[in-house]
């Protein structure tokens, strides 16, 4: 079965020892190494070696799936994570060294399955094997004399017409051993589904890396944060952040509309054990494409929306509170709906606000969003419960130089503070800012004011349910070759079904004449791979033979013989 | 009582009940061992060639009640039917129904499938465990197994319900899929049929080391007598030179007379494995699917999904070995013991220790 010449089932190599290798030469080396290359220990080797290639990146944190993560990890250890990030240990799956052993695998894996492939063209339209002059060494080794009368020719006939039904590529023969005796016999072989399976199964390995591989390439991902009542439109500029594939191109985006409508929770809070646990997150959302219709739809986790080309994953959520700031004569110089990132289950929450312009100085304020607001013994807040049952906003006020004006891209969820000066709490005697929906509290040195907007300013009191707009963040993905890299799984599995349930065997009937004209029937069997039911399949042959033999006498008187 | 607590009850009497199913076991062990130390004294007592061969001979013809038709018993020293293996298979299924009702409770406890953290991974996995082990045993006579099975199963209970219990909680929107059902169940099923194969490899290598301190033992007087043409474990052997195969009370493991050969014991393990292979290959496309619709993409290298691959990869690993010259025998039957450490290294510590998506532990 041109399997590589280690495997098992290939006949053992023939002792070099002793032979002096003749001197190779470029050609020689390349077809040693190939050789080398494609035989099973070096696929085993390699398949190995890949699974412990992908150990570490789950020690250490990866940039592709925990890139906060990572930066965290370079805080910590500042010696040791520059060193490891020299040998691509925060990329383990897109390393140098990592990309090596599976290619090579791959490669492997291809060279190993061509020949396999022509050979086994070449087997679905071979006979059987001729059958061996010696049965009894074989599996399931079984003799029967034949009824009376039955000659060994149309015996061995009926025993093929049995094994053509099974399934049986079937070949006849009929030989001469001694002078006086013939022997007719019937090779029969099954399973090539086998070796098919395997072959599919290891190519669809190659069409799963090949489609993940340009998957990757055409593909992009995009980041997107929309507060309730916000619009999003499709197109590069939109995005929060971007990763593209390296082939890809942003003329194909779809420039549809894409609105947050509304953002349902549900806490649970029957079940005191599980109090205050997310049971179901909502997005009403509505799409506009191109000259179409609005329609509205929902995102919810586990359940995207596919739509533009594009798959709308919704992966957070959090609390946007609005805040508006003015300066002492009353103007606004601020108002924005400000998300703000939840630190822990019951959602209290960090946002930053910055105002640049409008104030005698530029303002900065760091604050904590609780959404149902307690008060521990040590007088710390914290929140109680995630959804609006006590809404409390505190701020702490910085004013000075923000930063901005450097040139280097900020984020808009940090405040450096380093040339602010701090107006409230910590150490500046002056109590934090702490605002309820609807409140409005005067910034220290009279800069201006700051208000901690209601968004449903008309809900009755001690009703905070409406009172602060809800985020969520979305993820938008677009890989054209996801359902390939189904298909080809799919393929695979099937495969693998196959090459490990298809017993792959040869069986043999032979009918020898004996010298005083009786027929004694022989009956063996050959696994080629792992065939447990071998013997018990050939002693089944015998026994429905002899039947068969015994039924077509009856039915036909043997002709008399002259 | 509300029904989670009727669960907790029925689990631990279905731990009681391992309890005393494990001991049966041991028990039967044990018996065994005292058997092979009597046929060798048989053996020793009656010296001579002739004797020691018709022992062997016994050895090849006594079969196991159950065996399936399909599977040989080799053992070497017979051993037919003990009560104490019968009681251990009797409860044993006593407990697993016991196990059942529990799981099946806790379920309707909380209204879903009841595998949605570690506390309830830990229960159906075992559930399923045992499952597969009755099951396999209607096929072939791995009752042998049972010490290791009950054994396993007891630690991963207790562990289960000291350190990950959890009460009822409604299920996070992230695991309301079907997915969920799907993938979790086939991965707990693929773990049932791995434990198994790497029980029968942990025999399988001691059984070949008996083996070959056998071999080594019987050839050396003889001189001529080539290796495995002495029917194993039949020959008296006063001192094995690597000290496997003392009479007397020394060794515990005189029990593996009793079992089936190495290379049975690699069949069984090969079949019962490449059956937990599909399964795993299953896990992890499901896992695929689910994760695309669950977190945007089907393959992130996520923690919990670099260590499913990691089990993959060291599975198909050990089906090449099976498949290459020089690898068969007990080199194979080291990766699927590697193999079945990194399943339960991805429940136990990979679950609870390791960052990532996969926040399911529940702890
Ligand atoms: C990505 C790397 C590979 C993986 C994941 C893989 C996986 C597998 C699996 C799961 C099987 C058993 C199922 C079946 O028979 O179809 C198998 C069988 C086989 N593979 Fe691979 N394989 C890989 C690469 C290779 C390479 C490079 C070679 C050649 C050197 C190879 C040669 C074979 C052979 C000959 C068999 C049949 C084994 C038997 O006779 O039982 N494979 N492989």
């Amino acid at each position: 079965m041109s399997r590589p010449s280690d495997h098992y089932d290939s006949p053992a190599p023939v002792a070099a020892e002793g032979i002096v290798q003749p001197r190779l030469g470029f050609v020689g080396w390349l077809r040693w190494f190939w050789r080398q290359l494609t035989n099973m220990r070096t696929a085993l080797f390699l398949l190995l070696l890949l699974a412990i290639a992908a150990v570490p990146g789950s020690l250490v944190p990866q940039r592709s799936s925990d890139p906060n993560g990572v930066t965290q990890y370079f805080t910590d250890n500042p010696d040791l994570a520059p060193a490891l990030d020299k040998i691509q240990a925060f990329d383990v799956y897109s390393s140098a060294w990592f990309s090596a052993i599976y290619l090579l695998l791959f490669i492997s894996l291809i060279g190993c399955v061509i020949p396999r492939t022509k050979h086994h063209f070449l087997a679905l339209r071979a006979k059987p094997p001729r059958t061996p002059a010696r049965l009894a060494r074989l599996a399931g080794f079984t003799t029967r004399p034949a009824p009376a009368g039955t000659d060994a020719a149309s015996a061995v006939d009926s025993a093929r017409g049995l094994l053509a039904a099974g399934g049986y590529r079937v070949a006849l023969f009929d030989s001469a051993p001694q002078a006086d005796a013939r022997e007719f016999s019937v090779s029969a072989e099954r399973g090539y589904l086998r070796e098919t399976g395997n072959l599919v199964f290891h190519f669809a390995l190659v069409g799963i890396l090949i489609a993940v591989g340009f998957g990757s390439g055409f593909g992009f991902s995009g980041q997107r944060v929309l507060v309730e009542g916000q619009t999003f439109v499709n197109t590069l500029l939109a995005y929060d952040s971007f990763n593209p594939g390296r082939f890809f191109n942003d003329e194909g985006l779809d420039p549809y509309k894409l609105t947050l409508n509304d953002f349902q929770v549900t806490y649970e809070t029957k079940n005191l054990k599980a109090y205050g646990q997310p049971i179901d997150f909502t997005a009403g959302v509505s799409v506009t494409r191109r000259g179409q219709a609005t329609e509205t739809g929902e995102v919810k986790v586990n359940s995207p929306m596919r739509t533009g080309g594009t798959d709308v994953y919704l992966l957070g959520n959090g609390y946007a509170p609005s805040i508006t700031v003015k300066n002492p004569q009353g103007d606004v110089v601020f108002t924005d709906a400000v998300p703000f990132l939840p630190q822990d289950a019951n959602l209290t929450s960090l946002g930053v606000i910055k105002v640049p312009d409008g104030l005698a100085k530029q303002l900065g304020m760091i604050g904590f969003f609780y959404p149902t607001q307690a008060k521990a013994t040590s007088g710390a807040f914290y929140s109680s419960f995630p959804d609006l049952e006590y809404p409390l906003l505190t701020l702490n006020a910085y004013a000075g130089d923000l930063g901005l004006d450097a040139g280097v891209p900020t984020s808009v969820y940090s405040l450096d503070t380093d040339k602010m000066t701090q107006l409230t709490g910590g150490k500046t005697g002056t109590k934090s800012i702490e605002l309820k929906p609807g409140e409005t509290q005067q910034l220290p040195n009279g800069l201006g004011s700051v208000t901690f907007d209601d968004a449903h300013p008309g809900a009755k009191t001690g009703d905070f349910s409406g009172s602060v707009l809800r985020f969520a963040s979305f993820d938008i993905h677009n890989d054209p070759t996801q359902l390939w890299v189904l298909s080809f799984a799919v393929l695979a599995l099937l495969g693998l079904l196959t090459s490990l349930f298809v017993p792959r065997r040869r069986v043999w009937v032979k009918a020898v004449e004996e010298a005083d004209g009786s027929v004694r029937l022989e009956y063996a069997g050959l696994a080629r791979g792992e065939d447990p039911a071998l013997e018990s399949v050939v002693t089944a042959l015998a026994d429905r033979h002899s039947d068969l033999l015994l039924s077509s006498q009856l039915a036909t008187p043997a002709p008399e013989r002259t | 009582m509300n029904l989670n607590e009727l669960s907790i009850l029925s689990l631990y009497s279905a731990m009681a009940v391992y309890a005393l199913a494990f001991i049966a076991f041991s028990f039967d062990l044990a018996k065994r061992s005292a058997a092979v130390s009597q046929a060798q004294g048989d053996a020793l007592r009656s010296a001579g060639p002739e004797s020691v061969r018709s022992a062997g001979a016994l050895g090849g013809t006594a079969t196991l009640t159950r065996i399936s038709a399909r599977i040989v018993n080799d053992a070497s020293t017979p051993y037919g039917r003990s009560p104490s293996l019968r009681v251990g298979v009797s409860l044993t299924v006593l407990a697993w129904l016991i196990h059942l009702v529990a799981d099946v409770l806790r379920g309707l406890a909380a209204g879903r499938v009841p595998w949605a953290n570690m506390y309830e991974f830990a229960m159906t996995g075992t559930l399923l465990i045992v499952t597969v082990f009755l099951i396999v045993l209607t096929r072939a006579d791995l009752r042998f197994l049972g010490t290791f099975v009950t054994g396993m199963v007891l630690v991963l209970l207790g562990i289960a319900a000291l350190r990950f219990y959890v009460e009822v909680a409604p299920l996070p929107p992230a695991l309301q899929s079907a997915w969920l059902v799907i993938h979790v169940f086939v991965a707990s099923l693929g773990t049932g049929f791995f434990a198994l194969g790497f029980a029968l490899s942990t025999v399988q290598l001691l059984q070949f080391r008996r083996e070959a301190a056998l071999g080594a033992a019987t050839s050396r007087p003889a001189g001529s007598v080539p290796v495995g043409s002495v029917p194993a474990g039949s020959v008296p052997v006063v001192s094995g030179p690597a000290g496997t195969e003392t009479p007397g009370w020394k060794n515990p493991l005189r029990f593996l007379a009793t079992l089936p050969s190495a290379a049975t014991l690699e069949n069984l393990a090969y079949r019962v494995n490449i059956i937990g292979f599909i399964l795993w290959t299953f896990t992890l496309m499901a896992g695929s699917i689910w994760a695309e619709k669950a977190w945007g993409r089907y393959w992130g290298w996520d923690t919990k999904e670099v260590w499913t691959f990691i089990i993959w990869t060291i599975y198909a690993g050990y089906i090449h070995a099976r498949a290459t010259r020089g690898w068969r025998g007990s080199r194979s039957a080291w990766l699927a013991i590697v193999g079945f450490s990194a399943v339960m290294f991805n429940f136990g510590i990979v679950n609870v220790f390791f960052k990532g998506l996969h926040a399911y532990s529940g702890l």
